[in-house]
């Protein structure tokens, strides 16, 4: 049991981050469907800086990097140009997995994929803490970044909520006309808030590639950027409740490994598909009773 | 005393437009100045020059003894300037706090929600403001938005406040608490700007009014010396308070024949409209005049009866088929219904007949065509705009329901459903419309004119019925009209 909790925590992590850049995005009033490929981009961009430069740390930034250079190009596409959000998420999307798997074998030289294999990041006991009975293995036992996920929650929080550019930005979501009519731009809040996006993002990425695997595959993201997109509308685009759904989540896909493990006769396949089939099911129950931000979508 | 502001020869042009053409205006502190107008005539376009939220092409603005150019709405606010838009500019998915604190650095970079929402509670006690600072703003009425709008501008020590025609949403009691507390700014030593089309506000409650006509300053006066005539006769430049001249006409054979006719909280009525009459009908709001409108233009059922235009029976005809058979209808809700606000002037003018001559050629469109025929239109019923490719949505109420009538009009319908054609329209919008009416009349149409302005119901209807509870309560020629009893009527209750 404590073992399976702390696997849902572990497999959490990464959606918490990219949900955690998608609710800044949406909050904004601009969809956060280039999650997965911002996610992509930055697992794929901290591997390469950890590789060239033996520091994960290093890595961390060239994935904030990574995926807030994808969100710039999105933004620039999206709010500058007002094109359609859904479109414009979905082709980077797709855009980022051709030029993360080109990227490997143009490195490798040789047209197959540069072949990197790093320790996955260990985990930091917190001093004390950890020793606490079933809690503190669960929760203190755990690797940094996702103790960052965790500030990350709070952080966010407390900048949606009570600060006055969080203010501005949710209400750049509802109605930017308001915002721009209190003297600032909400042209510049919604492209700040996809870069931000973007580089949280990219912080998923990096935990999926540097704490998680050890290396960079093609596609390693395998649809977790929607599961975030999902995560976070379940959650109805609070920090909080979007880390929740997370959690949620990882249970699912934490489950299924030990069915696997125990060796359920149900085909491996069927049982990945469980946190989708969830998340669906979980959205349509929803159906219309979340509220999108007013004016999500629509450019300025 | 030097004047708090100073605009001088103001011009704005959009295209070929010119929607400020040279305009002055003074504002002194304490006082206020209704800044009187038409639709369109170039009210709001003076105010955004002067809030900074769009660039004039000539003049120049002194504000406090400064120069103001070159400004945006955020040095303009800066300086003490607020402006209270005709549609408000509030987040109503959140808090009168958030909406408060919004963009406003005494909130503090890490918002100070405790002390801001103190101080709301101060200042909506001394004006009698009546706002709690945690409700939510969609859960308010317009009045009370309004008012989250004016403590705005209030904590922020706004000297200027500009109010763009902010009565036009309200009803009657939160008009007269509206006026109460811009008396109390007044005497904090304010200077206010009141925009409206509205005469007896303006009487009521400003120092000085400003009149402009086709973007340029058409009179100006003291409170003391001018009246609702005076006044209207400078926007509109000629008067339209005289009365209409409706000389009775001989009525034709009858075109619109309706029998018993039952709908869904509708009737059973009779009613018999001839060539060449306008049968005004009049009753408090909700009592069947939507439903009587809608079942005649064929889009609500009819449960039993009929209904019969020159002689074909159209009881359970599409509204289609009711366009072919003569029948015209100008919906009452005209930003949604009637007009397709995202289309051009062109387009709307087309939206009836797109599949017939001159709109379309051999099944397609003939752009071109409609075009030459959308200007001449324009023309024809004095529509305001740019080009006929401007949006409706981007034009005044009474240019929108210009287009309404272009259309409706245009191919002398036998018989025209208006309702409340002129809602929310300013008083020479509002005579266009009734002038129209009665020069259709006279082309030989029956024209049912539902309002619930009882004065213009009289003023067109050679005779008037009073709708009450889905029914005809009663109904007599003008000649014959007894208010008593047209009031008796409009308080009668189906039995
Ligand atoms: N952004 C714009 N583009 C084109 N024409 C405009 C624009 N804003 C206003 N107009 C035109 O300028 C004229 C004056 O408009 P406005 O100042 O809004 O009038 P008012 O407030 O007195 O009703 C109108 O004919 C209107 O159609
Ligand atoms: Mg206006």
């Amino acid at each position: 049991m404590i073992d399976f909790l702390e696997a849902a925590i572990r497999i959490a992590t990464p959606l918490v981050f990219a949900a955690l850049g998608g609710i800044l995005s949406e909050r904004a009033g601009v969809f956060a469907v280039g999650l997965e490929g911002m996610m992509l981009t930055g697992a794929f961009a901290a591997v390469i800086g950890t590789w060239l430069t033996g520091f994960s740390a290093v890595g961390i930034i060239f994935a904030m990097a990574g995926g807030g250079l994808l969100a710039t190009v999105v933004a620039i596409v999206t709010v500058r140009h007002r094109a359609d959000n859904m479109v414009t998420g979905l082709t980077s999307n797709i855009l980022a997995l051709g030029l993360t798997t080109y990227l490997m074998r143009i490195l490798s030289g040789s047209g197959r994929p540069l072949a990197i294999h790093l320790d996955p990041i260990g985990a930091w006991p917190v001093p004390v803490l950890s020793k606490i009975p079933v809690l503190g293995p669960i929760a203190f036992n755990q690797p940094p970044l996702t103790y960052l996920a965790v500030i990350g929650c709070a952080v966010l929080s407390v900048f949606l909520f009570r600060s006055q550019w969080g203010l501005k930005l949710c209400a750049t979501g509802e109605n930017p006309e308001a915002v721009f009519a209190a003297g600032a731009d909400p042209l510049n809040i919604r492209m700040t808030a996809v870069i931000g996006c973007g580089a949280i993002a990219g912080i998923a990425g990096a935990v999926l590639s540097l704490q998680q695997v050890g290396t960079f595959t093609d596609g390693m993201t395998g649809g977790r950027g929607y599961l975030a997109l999902a995560s976070l509308i379940v959650g109805r685009w609070n920090p909080w409740g979007a880390a929740l759904a997370c959690l949620g989540f990882g249970a699912a896909e934490a489950l299924e490994l030990r069915l696997q493990s125990l060796g359920v006769p149900l085909s491996s396949y069927v049982m990945q598909m469980a946190p989708y089939l969830i998340a669906l099911a979980v959205l349509a129950g929803l159906g219309r009773s979340s509220r999108l931000p007013a004016a999500i979508g629509k450019p300025l | 005393m030097a004047a708090l502001l100073e605009m001088r020869g103001m011009v704005k042009t959009y295209g070929s437009l010119r929607a400020n053409d040279g305009v002055d205006l003074d504002v002194f502190a304490g006082e206020i100045v209704g800044l009187l107008g038409e639709n369109g005539s170039g009210k709001s376009t003076l105010m955004k020059l002067l809030f900074g939220m769009t660039e004039p092409d000539a003049g120049g603005i002194v504000f406090k003894g400064r120069e103001l150019s070159g400004h945006r709405p955020r040095e303009a606010m800066a300086a003490g300037i607020v402006m209270i838009h005709q549609h408000f500019m509030l987040v109503e998915a959140m808090t009168v706090l958030e909406n408060i604190m919004l963009g406003w650095e005494e909130a503090g970079k890490l918002l100070r929600r405790g002390t801001i929402a103190d101080r709301i509670r101060e200042a909506s006690e001394r004006l009698g403001l009546d706002l709690d600072p945690d409700v939510r703003v969609a859960d308010l009425p317009l009045g009370r938005r309004q008012r989250i709008e004016i403590l705005k501008a209030v904590l922020r020590d706004a000297d200027l406040l500009i109010l763009d025609e902010p009565t036009s949403n309200l009803a009657p009691s939160e008009i007269n608490e509206l006026l109460n507390i811009l008396r109390r700014l007044r005497s904090e030593g304010k200077g206010i700007v009141f925009i409206t089309h509205k005469m007896p506000e303006v009487i009521e409650v400003c120092d000085r009014v400003v009149v402009l006509r086709a973007g340029k300053v058409a009179g100006k006066a003291g409170i003391a010396g001018a009246d609702k005539a005076s006044l209207a006769a400078m926007m509109v430049g000629r008067d339209v308070t005289a009365p209409l001249s409706v000389e009775p006409k001989a009525a034709g054979a009858v075109r619109l024949d309706i029998r018993a006719l039952k709908a869904q909280d509708l009737g059973p009525l009779d009613l018999r409209l001839r060539g060449g009459e306008i049968l005004g009908i009049a009753g408090v709001d909700g009592n069947g005049q939507l439903e009587l409108a809608e079942t005649l233009a064929g889009l609500r059922p009819v449960e039993s009866g009929a209904i019969t235009l020159d002689g074909a029976e159209i009881t359970h005809a599409t509204a289609a088929r009711r366009t072919e058979a003569g029948l015209a209808y100008m919906p009452a809700d005209r930003s949604t219904t009637a007009l397709v606000k995202s289309m051009t002037i062109a387009e709307n003018l087309m939206l009836r007949d797109s599949h017939r001559q001159p709109f379309s050629k051999g099944g397609l469109l003939d752009r071109e065509a409609t075009r030459k025929e959308a200007r001449s239109l324009m023309e024809r019923f004095d529509i305001r705009a740019p080009s006929e490719q401007t949006l409706a949505g981007s034009l005044s109420g009474g240019n929108q329901q210009k287009i309404v009538i272009a259309r409706e009009l245009a191919r002398q319908p036998a018989v025209l459903v208006a309702h409340q054609p002129t809602w929310g329209l300013d008083p020479g919008a509002t005579r266009f419309v009734l002038e129209r009416m009665i020069a259709l009349r006279d082309a030989g149409s029956a024209v049912i004119y539902i309002s619930s302005e009882l004065e213009e119901v009289l003023a067109v209807g050679d005779r008037i019925a009073v709708l009450a509870g889905g029914r005809i309560a009663g109904l007599v020629s003008r000649a014959e009209v007894d208010m008593t009893r047209i009031g008796l009527w409009m308080s009668e209750r189906a039995a």
